[in-house]
C-alpha cells in the first residue's frame, strides 16, 4: 500500500506468535524459509517507502501451492524490499535459483555480437522465437506498492522514452484503458494484448490495483518489438518473430534494450541493478537477466520418450504448453525455455536455448525415422 | 529525565519515558482540537469513543495515531525510517493520486471530488487505515451490471468519522437520503411486538433473518491483522459457548474441519466459503484464508454465525416454513445472549446513535438487518404489476441463490430493502405485511380475481 504503512507498528501490540500466519498446509519457497523465529526478527521493520515484511509474504500466505510448479509466495515493493528483508530472501532466492550465494556476483551480457550460431533453426520444427526480460526504473515502488501518482509517472517515462526510438524500433503506445474497439481486437490478434490479471498468485500481492489505469502496451509498427506497461513490472520488454532465427531476434532486444536505457539515462533515470543480483524485478524467480528466451517447437516424437524430462534437464531447459505458463502442450507442439534467470548471463541463457533446441530438433529427426538417440543425449550443463 | 518534545516545543522534566510524555502531547490534543496533521476530530462524535481508546487496552496505539506525518515519533519506532514514505507524499500530491473514475459507477465514484480526496487523502484513523485503502475496492470494480454497488468499505470504526466527508454522502445516497449528520437510528430487538408472524406454508418455504455484529476496539476485516482477526474469532466464539437451550451449539474452524463436517455443512447450505467476487477480494478482507474462518450453529441448526467473512459475525436464525415470528424471536434472544456474554468480558459491539451497528460496507449500517423468505408465487411472477408492488411495500426480490441469482421456478427471496432509519421490529413487520399482502394476490390470481397495487410505504420512521 501506498505511502509508508503505519499499521505495521500496531501488530507489535501482538506478540509475534500471535501474529505468525499458519502455513501448515504451505507448500512454496516463502512458507520453506519463514520460521517463526525468522518472522519475529523481520517483522518490525520496513523499506523506507514502507514496504513491511507481512507486505512481501501476503502473496505466499493466500496462496498455498501451485499443483504444478513451486512458487517463490514472496514479491518485492522497492529495490530496497532484497537488502532490508535480504534474511528471507536470500534463502528463497539460493533455493529457486539453484544455490545462488549471497555472497555471488552476477554477470550482465547484452552483446549479441557473443552469441554463436542461432540463426539456422529448422523453420519446419521452430515455429516461432521470443526472448522476453523486465526492467524497473530506480527510485519508483514496484508494482505492488506504487500508488496511482507513482505507477501513472513511470508510464509517462515509458511513454516518453519509447517514443524517441527510431528506425525498425519506430512504433506507438496503446494505453489499456483509452484504447478502441479495433486497436483492441487488432492487439488480441496479434497477441500482443495483456488483460488484468485473474492468478490469485498475482492478484494477492497487490500489483492489479487501479487497473487499468496507466497500464499499456507499446510496440513498433513491424510487430516484433513489444513493451508491456505495469502490468507485473514496471516494463516488460519482449522481442519476437516467425520462424527460427533466434539470432536475430536477440539482436533486436539488445539493441532495443540498450537503446531504451540510454533514453532513459539521458532524462535521468537507470533501471535497478546490482552486481550481485543484477537488474531487479517483482518477483524474485525473475531476478538476474530477467530472461526467458523461448521457441515454439514441434516435438511429437521426442516429447513422447522416456528421456525427455531428463534431456531437458540436463540441456537446463524448461518446457511449458503454447499457452504459456501453467497450459499444456497441443499437438506435439512445445514452448522451450531456458530454466534460469539468474547466475548466467543473458547471452550464456541464449545459447543454451539455442544449442539445445538445435539439439532437440535432431533427436526429432532421428526418432521419425526409427532410429536411436541414445548418442546424443547430453551431459548436464 | 529531561525530554525535549520536538512536538510542543518545550521540555519537561516531569515524565518518566518518552511514552508518557508523547501521550500527555496526544491528550491535549484530543482535548483542544486543533491539531490538524493526522487525525481531525469532531469531539461530539469521537468523545465517547476516544474515552473508550484511552481507557482500553493499548497506548501504544495512540503513538501510531500520530501517523506517518509525525517526525516526533521518528526517533521511538526503533528500526523504521519513515522519511522515504514522507518525501514520497510530497512528491506526489493528492492530484497525482486522484483516481480515474470516468467510467466507474458506484455510489464512491459519484460521490468522491478531487477536493474531498485532497482533504482526505493524508489522515489516518486511530489504526492507521487511510482514504485509498477505504476506496480500492470502488477503484477496481468500475460497476456491477445489476446493482449499484458502494464501492468502498471500512477499516474500523473510526473510518466513518475520520472519512465522514465521502461516507456520509455515500450513506445518503445507498439509503435513499438517510442522512448521519442529522438522522438518529433507532434499535429495537424486542420480538413480542411482531404481529401475523406465521405465513400460509403452502406458499412460503423458509423463513430466514440475517445481520451482522462487529467486536468494538478490533479493526474490520479489510484491515484486521491476523492477530486480530484471531482475537474476533476467539471473543465470538467463547461467548457461543455459553449459550444454552436451544441456543447451544458447536464452532467448526474453516481450515480445520473434517471432509465429512465440510459435506453436512454444504448440504444444510451453511458453509461460506473463500469469496470470489473482486468487490469483496479487493478490500482485502479475504486475506489469510482460511485462517481464524469458521462456523458456529446450535444443535437444532436454526442459528447460526459466520465468523470473519465480510464482517465479524453474520448472524442467522432460520427455519423451514413460514413461522416468522419464532425465527425473529430467536433472533433477538440469541443476539442479545451473545451480547450479554461478551459484556461479561469488557467488550461490547461497534454501535452509535446515528450509524445504528457498524459494519464493513456501508450498505449494511442500521440494522444490518435483511428478514426474507422463499415463497412460492407463480401467478404474481407473471403479473407486470410485480415489481411496482415490492417497490410499494419497500421489498427487494432475489432469486433463491441468494444475492444476483435469478429465480428458478417461481420461487422467490422476498426480503426488506432498507437497512437503516426503521429500527429491526419495524423492517421484520413490515416484510410479514409486505408477504402477506403478496399471498393475498397470489390466492387473488389463483381464483383468476384482479389485484391492487397498494399505496406507498414511507421510508423512515416519523
Amino acid at each position: 500500500m501506498p505511502f509508508g504503512n503505519t499499521h505495521n507498528q500496531l501488530k507489535m501490540n501482538y506478540s509475534a506468535a500471535q501474529e505468525y500466519p499458519d502455513l501448515s498446509k504451505h507448500n512454496n519457497h516463502m512458507a520453506k524459509v519463514l520460521t517463526e523465529e525468522l518472522y519475529a526478527q523481520l517483522r518490525e521493520k520496513a523499506t523506507p517507502s514502507g514496504f513491511t515484511l507481512d507486505d512481501v509474504i501476503q502473496t505466499g500466505i493466500d496462496n498455498p501451492g501451485h499443483p504444478f510448479i513451486m512458487t517463490v509466495g514472496c514479491v518485492a515493493g522497492d529495490e530496497e524490499t532484497y537488502e532490508v528483508f535480504k534474511e528471507l530472501l536470500d534463502p528463497v532466492i539460493e533455493d529457486r535459483h539453484g544455490g545462488y550465494k549471497p555472497s555471488d556476483k552476477h554477470k550482465t551480457d547484452l552483446n549479441p555480437d557473443h552469441l554463436k550460431g542461432g540463426d539456422d533453426l529448422d523453420p519446419d520444427y521452430v515455429l516461432s522465437s521470443r526472448v522476453r526480460t523486465g526492467r524497473s526504473i530506480r527510485g519508483f515502488c514496484l508494482p505492488p506498492h506504487c500508488s496511482r501518482g507513482e505507477r501513472r509517472a513511470v508510464e509517462d517515462l515509458a511513454v516518453e522514452g519509447l517514443g524517441s526510438l527510431d528506425g525498425d524500433l519506430k512504433g506507438k503506445y496503446y494505453a489499456l484503458k483509452n484504447m478502441t474497439d479495433e486497436e483492441q481486437q487488432q492487439l488480441i490478434d496479434d497477441h500482443f494484448l495483456f488483460d488484468k490479471p485473474v492468478s490469485p498468485l498475482l492478484l494477492a500481492s497487490g500489483m492489479a490495483r487501479d487497473w487499468p489505469d496507466a497500464r499499456g502496451i507499446w510496440h513498433n509498427d513491424n510487430k516484433t518489438f513489444l513493451v508491456w506497461v505495469n502490468e507485473e513490472d514496471h516494463l516488460r520488454v519482449i522481442s519476437m518473430q516467425k520462424g527460427g532465427n533466434m539470432k536475430e531476434v536477440f539482436n533486436r532486444f539488445c539493441t532495443g534494450l540498450t537503446k531504451i536505457e540510454s533514453l532513459f539515462k539521458d532524462k535521468g533515470h537507470e533501471f535497478m541493478w546490482n552486481e550481485h543480483l543484477g537488474y531487479v524485478l517483482t518477483c524474485p524467480s525473475n531476478l538476474g537477466t530477467g530472461l526467458r528466451a523461448g521457441v515454439h517447437v514441434k516435438l511429437p516424437c521426442v516429447s513422447k520418450h522416456e528421456k525427455f524430462g531428463e534431456i531437458l534437464k540436463r540441456l537446463r531447459l524448461q518446457k511449458r504448453g503454447t499457452g504459456g505458463v501453467d497450459t499444456a502442450a497441443v499437438g506435439g507442439v512445445f514452448d522451450i525455455s531456458n530454466a534460469d534467470r539468474l547466475g548466467f548471463s543473458e547471452v550464456d541463457l541464449v545459447q543454451m536455448v539455442v544449442d539445445g533446441v538445435k539439439l532437440l530438433v535432431e533427436m526429432e529427426k532421428r526418432l521419425e525415422k526409427g532410429q536411436s538417440i541414445d548418442d546424443l543425449m547430453p551431459a548436464q550443463k | 529525565m529531561w525530554l525535549a518534545c520536538s512536538h510542543t516545543g518545550t521540555a519537561s522534566s516531569f515524565h518518566t519515558s518518552p511514552v508518557s510524555c508523547l501521550l500527555e502531547c496526544v491528550l491535549q490534543d484530543l482535548l483542544h482540537c486543533d491539531y490538524r496533521a493526522t487525525v481531525d476530530l469532531q469531539t461530539t462524535r469521537m468523545a465517547s469513543t476516544f474515552s473508550r481508546v484511552l481507557t482500553g487496552r493499548r497506548t501504544a496505539m495512540l503513538l501510531a495515531s500520530l501517523g506517518t506525518g509525525a517526525l516526533a515519533t521518528g526517533y521511538l519506532m526503533s528500526d523504521i525510517n519513515y522519511a522515504g514514505a514522507i518525501e514520497r507524499r510530497k512528491l506526489y500530491p493528492p492530484s497525482a493520486d486522484f483516481p480515474d473514475l470516468r467510467k466507474h459507477n458506484n455510489c464512491m465514484a459519484t460521490n468522491l471530488t478531487p477536493a474531498i480526496y485532497s482533504r482526505l487523502r493524508d489522515k489516518v484513523t486511530p489504526n492507521n487505515w487511510t482514504l485509498d485503502q477505504c476506496i480500492q475496492t470502488g477503484v477496481d470494480n468500475p460497476g456491477h451490471p445489476f446493482i449499484k454497488t458502494v464501492g468502498m468499505v471500512a477499516g474500523d470504526e473510526e473510518s466513518y468519522e475520520i472519512f465522514a466527508d465521502i461516507f456520509d454522502p455515500v450513506i445518503k445516497e445507498r439509503h435513499n437520503g438517510y442522512d448521519p449528520r442529522s438522522m438518529k437510528h433507532h434499535t429495537d430487538l424486542d420480538s413480542s411486538k411482531i404481529t401475523h408472524g406465521q405465513f400460509d406454508e403452502r406458499y412460503v418455504l423458509s423463513s430466514r433473518v440475517r445481520t451482522g455484529r462487529s467486536i468494538r476496539g478490533l479493526s474490520l476485516p479489510p484491515a484486521c491483522s491476523r492477530a486480530e482477526r484471531r482475537e474476533v474469532e476467539h471473543v465470538a466464539v467463547q461467548a457461543l459457548a455459553g449459550l444454552k437451550g436451544d441456543l447451544a451449539g458447536r464452532y467448526y474452524r474453516l481450515g480445520e474441519m473434517t471432509d465429512l463436517e465440510q459435506q453436512r455443512l454444504i448440504d444444510e447450505h451453511f458453509l461460506f466459503d473463500k469469496p470470489v467476487s473482486p468487490l469483496l477480494t479487493s478490500s482485502g478482507m479475504a486475506r489469510d484464508w482460511p485462517d481464524a474462518r469458521g462456523i458456529w450453529h446450535n444443535f437444532d441448526k436454526t442459528f447460526l454465525i459466520w465468523i470473519n467473512e465480510e464482517d465479524h459475525t453474520r448472524v442467522i436464525s432460520m427455519e423451514k416454513g413460514g413461522n416468522m415470528k419464532r425465527v425473529f424471536e430467536r433472533f433477538c434472544r440469541g443476539l442479545k445472549e451473545v451480547e450479554k456474554l461478551i459484556h461479561e468480558r469488557g467488550w461490547e459491539f461497534m454501535w452509535n446513535e446515528h450509524l445504528g451497528y457498524i459494519l464493513t460496507c456501508p450498505s449494511n449500517l442500521g440494522t444490518g438487518l435483511r428478514a426474507g423468505v422463499h415463497v412460492k408465487i407463480p401467478n404474481l411472477s407473471k403479473d407486470p404489476r410485480l415489481s411496482k408492488i415490492l417497490d410499494n411495500l419497500r421489498l427487494q426480490k432475489r432469486g433463491t441463490g441468494g444475492v444476483d441469482t435469478a429465480a428458478v421456478g417461481d420461487t422467490f427471496d422476498i426480503s426488506n430493502l432498507d437497512r437503516i432509519g426503521r429500527s429491526e421490529v419495524e423492517l421484520v413487520q413490515l416484510v410479514i405485511d409486505g408477504v402477506n399482502y403478496l399471498i393475498e394476490c397470489e390466492k387473488r390470481l389463483e381464483k383468476g380475481q384482479d389485484i391492487k397495487v397498494p399505496p406507498p410505504i414511507s421510508q423512515f420512521r416519523k
